[in-house]
């Protein structure tokens, strides 16, 4: 990569304070994770529970639990976000990124009105006027695609519904004018036209603006819909990462094959789903071999063994000690 | 069951209509709105829409939950349309019709463990004998896929899969002829729903009972499902064969459902 990447981390590992707070005791939760995010450009996390993915957003902007210990590095535009003071980090929040949630009911203060929710961080961040916040907020809100803003500005959360909070919430990050998103399941709590219409939207908006992103999904054709790469997670690694456009094609992780066979079509009934065996496991759960091998339908004495590296593979890059036997196979069946 | 049974379908429903009262506001709000469909004996039918669309006021209706303001259901023949009165008619209607929620922790009683709470159900609904409960017991377990040990275990120390392995036993465990899944695979990771659809693919094949899948997710239904009815603000909008609706919908509302779902190449804001 030529440029500055906007955000990237390398060897990202965190280890929560174990339930009992019994010191010492401590759970590694993300394990080494390397990923860069040019400016404008959208990457895609994918996985199920324990995978990690809303733990690496967390760490991006430094909200992990209590008691959680972050090692590795994490730089925002050259900017390593471990080291910045309580300024710097505030800074970097207020104006650097901008967060999406899958509920925005839990994040937007239910007693005050959405005009106040809106301009409170322009008026007292930045020094904007009320009346020019206000003009602000109308605009956004009418780029976001809510009728009648003006009134809306003097509604409460209740008044709207869960869709058009999400856009509100989208209108609060774009009025922040930050350099990069972190969605994390923005849509997963909407109904599925509202869930195409929401996402629309956001991904019209951070083209217009060249903003970076980082979307969370447990659904991968959702992500490879609105992201151009994709980095598919597994008990706090990245088991796989790859151009969204090559995905169907060359998906080369047992994983990533098992989650595209997981899946129901639309257009046709399987006689069976290939359904991977047994359940996701977190990154604590895993031995020190690969952390798929007890569900892997390929494995060898060597995957519980040997901890497989992320490398490159058929222009992505696959965490497997048997990937190309693997993809030979799929060749011939 | 009698010889007739075979025959006859295992859930209708006519004009089914419900009328929510809500303060302030005259005639209320109307949740489902003569409603009319029927699943053929050992047959699967799914309900699709989306948030308020009555879908979920339709299975409560049907399970007792709720009462209908008008209209008629009927499950194995026999008519529910008013409440139970006695205990020994509620009973019968549990036998023919059950239930199994999204959230299985928040159906299971945590402090029972899961052999506990399938047993329970054998021995209210049925008349075996303590050592034919065990044989039973035993099979419905193996049915679900639950090893000795998950069965012994409590909700909080199983996954959600694992839970909802034990909700589908206990509902199982009535013989029932008809099985609610009130959006039963929803909440699941992509991986373990695949099981649990494959679970409910087999026993369905085995038993021939007939589901009545409530989802949002027209692909679950497609894997699931002989029959769909589209439901938009409790109104009926289609209905027919899966591959018929789904593959070439009539109406306009299911062609913006069917578009709205990611797929491979799909884009949003097209």
């Amino acid at each position: 990569m030529t440029a500055t990447p906007l955000l990237e981390l390398s060897g990202v590992t965190v280890h929560l304070a174990d339930r009992a707070g019994a010191t010492g005791a401590r759970k590694p939760v993300l394990d080494g994770i390397d990923l860069a995010l040019a400016p404008g450009e959208a990457l895609g996390l994918v996985g199920e529970s324990g995978s990690g993915k809303s733990m690496t957003v967390r760490a991006v902007t430094r909200l992990l639990p209590g008691g959680a210990e972050l090692d590795g590095s994490i730089r925002f535009d050259g900017q390593d976000v471990g080291a910045m003071d309580a300024g710097a980090l505030r800074a970097y929040r207020d104006n650097g990124v901008g967060m999406i949630f899958q509920d925005p009911r839990a994040h937007i203060n239910p007693t005050r009105r959405i005009g106040a929710f809106l301009i409170e961080a322009l008026v007292r961040n930045r020094g904007v006027g009320r009346r020019e916040a206000e003009a602000r907020a109308v605009t956004v809100l009418t780029e976001v695609g809510i009728d009648d803003p003006a009134r809306r500005l003097r509604q409460y959360p209740h008044e709207l519904s869960g869709g058009m909070l999400q856009r509100v919430m989208i209108a609060s990050v774009l009025l922040a004018e930050p350099r990069l998103i972190l969605a994390d399941e923005p849509t997963t709590a909407l109904d599925v036209t509202i869930q195409a219409e929401v996402v629309g939207i956001l991904d019209r908006l951070r083209r217009e603006r060249g903003l970076g992103m980082v979307f969370i999904t447990h659904d991968l054709d959702l992500a490879l819909a609105v992201c151009g790469r994709v980095a598919v997670m597994y008990a706090g690694r990245i088991v796989e990462l790859r151009e969204a456009e090559e995905l169907h094609q060359r998906a080369s992780h047992p994983y990533t094959l098992g989650l595209l066979g997981s899946r129901p079509s639309i257009d046709e009934r399987a006689e069976r789903l290939k359904a991977i065996p047994g359940r996701p496991v977190s990154a604590f759960e895993s031995g020190p071999g690969c952390a798929f091998a007890d569900r892997c339908a390929h494995v060898q004495p060597v995957c519980r063994e040997v901890r497989p590296e992320l490398e490159p593979f058929q222009g992505g890059l696959v965490r497997c000690h048997r990937v190309a036997e693997i993809a030979l196979q799929e060749v011939q069946a | 069951m009698t010889a007739t049974a075979d025959t006859v379908d295992a859930v209708s429903v006519t004009d089914l209509t419900k009328v929510f009262r809500v303060p302030g506001a005259k005639g209320g709000h109307t949740a489902v709105d003569r409603v009319s469909f029927t699943v053929g004996a050992g047959g699967s039918l799914g309900i699709v829409g989306e948030s308020g669309s009555g879908k979920t006021t339709i299975a409560r209706m049907l399970v007792g939950l709720e009462r209908a303001s008008s209209g008629s259901m009927a499950v194995a023949g026999r008519d529910r349309t008013q409440p139970a009165r006695r205990s020994a008619e509620r009973n019968r209607r549990a036998r023919e019709l059950q239930i199994v929620f999204q959230d299985p922790y928040t159906s299971l009683d945590p402090s029972q463990s899961a052999r506990a709470a399938v047993e329970e159900v054998l021995r209210h609904h049925t008349r075996l004998t303590p050592s034919e409960r065990e044989v039973r017991l035993t099979e419905l377990v193996d049915q679900v896929g639950l090893t000795d040990r998950q069965a012994g275990a409590r909700p909080r120390d199983l996954s959600g899969g694992q839970r909802q392995r034990v909700a589908i036993a206990r509902a199982l465990a009535a013989e029932p002829g008809v099985l609610i899944l009130d959006e039963a695979v929803s909440a699941l990771d992509v991986s373990i729903q695949a099981q649990i659809l494959n679970l409910l693919t087999d026993i369905r094949a085995e038993t021939g009972i007939a589901y009545l899948l409530i989802s949002h997710d027209l692909a679950v239904v497609r894997q699931l499902c002989d029959t769909v009815l589209v439901l938009r603000r409790g109104r009926l909008v289609e209905q027919g064969a899966c591959d018929q609706v789904l593959d070439a919908p009539a109406e306009e509302y299911t062609r913006a459902l069917r578009a709205a779902v990611p797929v491979p190449g799909w884009r949003p804001g097209q």
